[in-house]
């Protein structure tokens, strides 16, 4: 797949949500950890050799699971092959907790799931809808009707069906 | 430099809904023909296909950091969307028609994932105003002191003095939000005179149907 590569390069040196020095080990069986930078910027994790400015590579991190492993570790994988695995080693439970945290937290996905948890939270406190300052209230991307049957969505519109 | 591809091809096809689809034409390179393709917008990721039917994108184009403008070509309906930086790539696309190239260019204008979170901060930041403030927000009445911030609420505002009321204190209507230096909310930069008067109209007409609103409660 095409895709492009200098516009990702630069992605790489914005400035990341986390970033810390991480033992990393990929999916392939055998595969051994090796110490890597790791940076989070939006919803891409960017993983460098310690010593290097140009990255190794990125994940996308739309449609991931992030769980913690023991001891003081956690992986990313990918809906679609959840066996296949990207672990990570932390220095210490209060790191593992934040990375876990913050990686969860930065899918697009997640960002639109907030969104419109916000905007029916407000709506219902104040009657309008806090989208129309923005001019974005009629987009389609942020109806509740376009949040995909999984059951993150079904939690949130049941808390939503709550609050009616 | 590796990149998950097999999962971002995934997540080009799942079948959540998309953000915006349709056949756009992109130009190849700076000499070369418009290619027909099956475009579909998901988050911040523009991928394209040979066909709607195709099980996978021939490429994508990561939309993060891009600004989207209008474009003089040869092609009917043609947008551009550009990337900083020498030797960025631009690519030029074009839509089938007006409505299409303006659906397009407006979705794909507001579809970084910064813009995303700066309006989820701002929602965020308004809750938890508002629930600091105890709920419900207090009476609004025109002040006889229009607002400074927005010069364009002082010609709305009329001069008529508050209703005396000994228990409720005339409050200041709302500011409208403060504009951030960052590019997400800023009006398009380098857009036809046009475009910024509709993007700035937009504003002034949320203000007034706010302000007519709030005049509307007894």
């Amino acid at each position: 797949m095409r895709y492009n590569e200098k516009e990702l390069r630069a992605l790489s040196r914005q400035p990341a949500e986390l970033a810390a020095e991480l033992g990393m080990r990929g999916p392939k069986k055998g595969s051994v950890a090796k110490r890597r930078l790791v940076k989070l910027v939006v919803n891409f994790l960017f993983y460098f050799r310690t010593d290097e400015a140009e990255p190794l590579g990125a994940l996308l991190l739309e449609r991931c699971r992030v769980a913690q492993e023991e001891p003081g570790g956690f992986s990313i994988s990918f809906v679609e092959d959840p066996e296949r695995k990207y672990h990570f080693e932390c220095c210490s439970q209060e790191q593992c907790e934040q990375w876990t945290e913050a990686l969860r937290r930065a899918s697009y996905e997640y960002m639109r799931r907030s969104l419109i948890f916000y905007r029916n939270e407000i709506q219902k406190m104040t009657g309008k809808d806090p989208l129309e300052q923005f001019g974005i209230s009629e987009e389609t991307r942020f109806q509740l009707s376009s949040l995909p049957r999984d059951g993150l969505s079904a939690r949130v519109s049941s808390r939503l069906d709550e609050l009616d | 430099m590796k990149l998950n591809e097999r999962s971002l091809a995934f997540y080009a096809t799942c079948d959540a809904p998309v953000d915006n689809a349709g056949f756009l034409y992109k130009k190849g390179g700076r000499h070369a023909a418009y290619h027909r393709r099956w475009f579909v917008l998901r988050g911040n990721m523009l991928f394209y296909f040979e066909e709607p039917g195709s099980r996978e994108p021939v490429g994508v184009i990561i939309l993060e950091g891009c600004t989207v403008e209008l474009v003089e070509a040869a092609e009917e309906f043609a947008f551009a969307v550009r990337f900083a930086g020498a030797r960025a790539r631009t690519y030029v696309l074009a839509a089938e028609s007006q409505a299409a190239m303006e659906g397009w260019v407006k979705a794909l204008s507001r579809a970084s994932f910064d813009y995303l979170r700066l309006v989820v901060r701002e929602l965020e930041q308004q809750l938890a105003a508002m629930r600091a403030a105890g709920g419900a927000a207090p009476p609004r009445r025109p002040s006889a002191l229009p607002p400074r911030e927005n010069g364009c609420a002082c010609a709305v505002w009329s001069a008529e003095t508050p209703a005396a009321s000994p228990t409720a204190p005339a409050a200041r209507p709302p500011l409208p939000p403060r504009r951030r230096a960052s590019a997400p909310l800023a009006p398009p930069d380098s857009a036809p005179f046009s475009r910024l008067h509709e993007w700035y109209g937009q504003e002034v007409r949320a203000l007034r149907n706010q302000w007519l609103s709030s005049r509307a409660r007894p």
